[in-house]
């Protein structure tokens, strides 16, 4: 099949991860997933919203002291940034360099474990240090859920990207693996889309009460 | 799979293997197929078991606690493990054939929905022999279910948790199959009805499915892992459950019922002979019918007190579907209307269907309003209501696209006279059992009570409805005994069984080779294959390509072990509130399985295999004998 | 399934034209970035600049309105026409964002108890 096809710079064809039936598959069927996905973010935040600053009667921690922004602030850079790189990927594919796809999606990768780890930071932070805990109050329980699944996210595409590195790395770029980066980057793309929600709903408007 | 020769017979480890592997969606529709029917064999008898408890006043047949265990189990049984499937294994066997298309767009995850499914299934029936079964009902309101003691609501979220990833998986892939897998020509109003209502039962799946997965774990870290979501001391809000679990629960109604719709606009102008009367209206209202079905899931809670403004928005919405509703039941009768009407079994279960489809329908305008809702609630007329149009309009469509396609799905045919005697005494039955309630309802009859007093004016149409249910359970089986004796008698290897077949899946001869179409059809408008034969084109269809080879994809295990792991998982989640050293690491290890498959799985590359145009035409001689498939 | 690609050469200018295609777009992703990241920065900064809440919501919420789009069209690809089937994914995105919308607005008004 097309894995055996060699390309050249000149023979790889436009928007190579929609010319086989599999690439428009993958492009279709991540976009339904992510039409999905919105749902279930819908809902969790939506549930978020609900249960903000609420919990059993005497309850001191709201989100107005709990949240920092320096922290925030630095993730949303962190995650914004590996939006670009995804996108240096993609557009590296586009010109059949297969190094860069590897080389920009490696550095999307770091960026997004600097995310993760400050993630997890801010965790311990507020259940060590905060008394902040998952089964505190019904807001810690949402705040921890909400943002959980959003770094659950994190974590699957993390291990997603990663895999199609060490996957891909010796083979060079061909009509099967091309869709497999294109629909990994645009999950990429959504965990971005669905943290802008996070930090200005969150965080921003957590600080203002 | 990868074998040619399926002409073959094969030994019972080689198919079971075959059936373990696959990811050809008519075995998959197989499958589909015959676990809801075992599902719904068991939810139906649970049933059985309800009614006889309720013939008689004051009657001790079953205890109360195994009462509530029996009326949450038949309803959440029948919803998602019994009706879901069924019309799952109709919508594998037959969209893929109806638009032209090889498989599915991913055939690995339609089995790994399958096994999802299944496991999911098998896990929440379990429960039974664990210590209790649910018992909160099939919605399982917080309220109620966070204090039900023991493991019964543990095992009906985790075991509909799993279960329902594997609805949501199969739902994309139906969606992403009819967007992209269309034969040429194949335009999107020129599909017919059915794949019409699965794509849009694929787009409510994908949108409704994730808050019934967020409800329900809400609900398991709730009980399992000390969140609060749920808990009103620690801040929590138990309305919020209610309305996730509405905004899933009520596009869940249309997933079931859209289908049956798609099903029903297939049989009637086969029988009618007659084009289907208004298809674009149809299209139209299919697709009105799916969105107002998300806009509507707070009249379940009118009782709740949301306050007159959200109870006055959500009744005026829930009325207007029935405009779309009314629109396909006036096609319906319109396609019937002056066409040459052939009274088959298949036929008569149309005819049946709209008259009692059409007042479960009515009485649940009634209750869209909302200051009778408050008198309805709670009573049995709702209980007669949902099954007017669950029964009325799933089940009897079900039943008929059983009779109307089994030639395609098995190469037999099933018993006329048999059938007629299934349909009558189902039909019969149906409106014994729940016409009454509704007057059981309006006479003040609370639903989920597992006995009464008698004298209340109550005990005769109870007793009526106890020997309906009999009369149901009936008529299943003679359905059963029919498909069994089918099974015995002489394979058909024609096309076009019922002889005005119009849509593209009468084209194929059966028994249907595995890569379904030798050369990939063309086109030409609505009701294809009626317009190749109506010019008298004797090769069945027109092709778009030569006979060439065919690439078709590889089986695999790996999602019934990814499967497995899932299940594995969800006994460790079930016992760690018990305190048990173990249930973190089986947790661990279950997901671990999942997650090694899914690596295994992006590292293989799986790129099928190829069926040569030789072997095509050799398949095609041990099928059809020479010549092949004319 | 597997339907053969055809192979084709392109020429040296279409190749060369498509390169330098491909690069223009890439800047302008770049500078969508940029947009990106200074609305991230004015978000932050009239929260810590502290102006009043009924002026800091409604436009921080419109700043991240406008991100999202732009994510959606610009490095998602979704305002394309040459993809397939973008149409249908549009309407899909939309219709989810209208269902996302309405369990919002239930969410923030009729949960009470």
């Amino acid at each position: 099949m097309d894995i055996n096809t060699k390309y050249t710079p000149k023979t790889w064809p436009d928007h190579a991860e929609q010319v086989t039936l599999e690439g428009k598959n993958k492009f279709v069927g991540i976009w339904i997933f992510i039409c999905s996905d919105i749902v279930l973010f819908a809902s969790v935040f939506a549930t978020y919203l609900a249960l903000k600053d609420s919990g059993p009667s005497g309850m001191d921690i709201t989100a107005k002291e709990l949240f920092g922004l320096e922290l925030a602030f630095v993730m949303t850079m962190l995650l914004l940034t590996s939006s670009l790189t995804s996108v240096y990927a993609m557009y590296h594919m586009k010109n059949f360099n297969s190094k860069g796809v590897l080389i920009w999606m490696g550095i999307t990768v770091l960026l997004g474990l600097g995310f993760l780890g400050l993630e997890i930071y801010e965790f311990y932070e507020y259940t060590v240090h905060e008394g902040f805990g998952f089964t505190h109050s019904a807001f810690s329980s949402a705040f921890y859920l909400l943002v959980g699944t959003h770094g659950l996210h994190v974590i699957i595409g993390l291990i997603w990207i990663t895999g199609l590195i060490i996957r891909n790395a010796k083979r060079g770029l061909n009509l099967y693996n091309a869709p497999k980066f294109f629909a990994a980057s645009i999950y990429w793309h959504f965990i971005d889309v669905v943290w802008v929600f996070i930090f200005t709903v969150v965080y921003l408007m957590g600080v203002l009460g | 799979m990868s074998s040619v020769a399926i002409g073959n017979k094969k030994g019972f480890g080689a198919t079971l293997w075959d059936y373990l592997t696959t990811v050809d969606h008519k075995k998959l529709g197989n499958m589909y197929f015959f676990a809801g029917l075992l599902f719904f064999a068991i939810a139906g008898f649970e049933a059985l078991l309800m009614r006889i408890q309720l013939m008689v006043p004051n009657n001790d047949f079953v205890s109360a606690g195994l009462f509530n265990e029996l009326l949450t189990m038949h309803g959440t049984t029948m919803l998602f493990l019994a009706a879901t499937p069924l019309l799952f294994g109709f919508m594998n066997w037959i969209v893929p054939l109806q638009i032209g298309a090889r498989d599915v767009a991913f055939p690995f995850l339609n089995s790994l929905g399958f096994w999802l499914f299944f496991l999911g299934a098998v896990f929440l029936h379990l429960s039974f022999f664990m210590g209790g079964a649910p018992d909160a009902g099939w919605t399982s309101y917080a309220s109620l279910s966070l204090y039900s003691p023991g493991h019964g609501i543990d095992f009906y979220v985790l075991g509909l948790q799993i279960s329902g990833a594997g609805t949501l998986i199969s739902g994309i892939n139906f969606v992403v199959t009819i967007i992209t897998m269309r034969a040429p020509g194949m335009t999107f109003m020129r599909m017919p009805l059915f794949t019409w209502t699965t794509l849009i039962v694929g787009a409510l799946i994908t949108f409704a499915f994730p808050p019934l997965t967020v409800a329900l774990f809400f609900m398991l870290v709730d009980r399992m892992f000390g969140a609060n979501f749920f808990d009103h001391t620690m801040g929590g809000n138990t309305i919020i459950y209610e309305h996730l679990f509405w905004i899933f629960g009520h596009p869940e109604v249309y997933i079931l019922i859209l289908p049956a719709f798609g099903l029903f606009s297939e049989i009637i102008p086969v029988f009618a002979r007659k084009r289907l009367f208004g298809y674009s209206s149809m299209v139209f209202a299919t697709i009105l019918i799916g969105f107002l079905g998300f806009m509507v899931w707070a009249h379940h809670m009118f009782a709740t007190g949301l306050g007159p403004t959200a109870n006055a928005i959500f009744a005026v919405a829930t009325m207007a579907i029935a405009v779309p509703t009314g629109m396909k039941v006036f096609n319906w009768i319109l396609t019937i209307w002056g066409g040459s009407i052939k009274v088959t079994v298949p036929m008569i279960y149309a005819l049946g269907f709209i008259p009692s489809f059409v007042a479960g329908g009515v009485t649940g305008v009634m209750q869209a309003v909302a200051p009778l809702d408050y008198q309805l609630h709670d009573s049995y007329f709702i209980v007669a209501h949902f099954h007017y149009v669950i029964v009325g309009g799933v089940v009897l469509g079900i039943f008929g696209a059983t009779h109307f396609y089994w030639p395609i799905m098995t190469n037999r045919v099933l018993n006329e006279k048999l059938g007629f005697l299934t349909f009558w005494t189902f039909f019969i039955g149906f409106h014994l059992t729940f016409f009454i309630q509704h007057f059981l309802g309006l006479m003040g009859m609370p639903r989920r009570v597992f006995t009464y007093q008698g004298d209340q004016g109550w005990d005769l149409f109870n007793f009526i409805s106890s020997i309906g249910a009999l009369l149901m359970g009936l008529g299943v089986i003679f359905l059963v005994v029919n498909m069994l004796l089918s099974i015995k008698s002489k394979p058909l290897n024609t096309s076009d069984y019922w002889g005005d077949g119009r849509s593209l899946e009468w084209a194929l001869k059966t028994p249907v080779p595995f890569y379904n179409f030798k050369q990939t059809p063309l086109i030409r408008g609505y009701d294809p294959y009626w317009i190749e034969k109506h010019e008298g084109n004797k090769e069945g269809m027109t092709y778009a390509e030569p006979v060439g080879d065919i690439h078709m994809p590889n089986g695999s295990i790996l999602p019934l072990i990814m499967s497995i792991g899932m299940f594995i998982a969800a006994f460790g989640s079930l016992y760690h509130p018990d305190g048990v050293s173990w249930s973190v690491p089986v947790i661990i290890l279950g997901i671990g399985i999942t997650v090694a498959c899914m690596i295994i799985r992006s590292f293989k590359d799986d790129l099928g295999f190829t069926v040569t145009k030789e072997e095509i035409i050799a398949t095609e001689e041990s099928l059809y004998g020479k010549g092949g498939n004319k | 399934m597997g339907h053969d690609t055809h192979i084709h050469e392109k020429s040296v200018a279409q190749h060369e034209f498509d390169r330098r295609k491909n690069a223009v777009e890439m800047r302008k992703q770049v500078v969508n970035f940029a947009i990106m990241i200074l609305f991230t920065f004015i978000a932050f900064a009239v929260v810590v600049a502290d102006f009043s809440p009924y002026f800091i919501k409604p436009f921080i919420l419109l700043l991240a309105a406008v991100q999202v789009v732009l994510q959606l069209y610009a490095f998602m690809h979704m305002g394309e026409k040459h993809a397939s089937h973008i149409g249908t994914i549009n309407t899909f995105v939309w219709v989810g964002a209208i269902i996302a919308f309405t369990v919002f607005l239930c969410f923030l008004t009729i949960i009470w108890w």
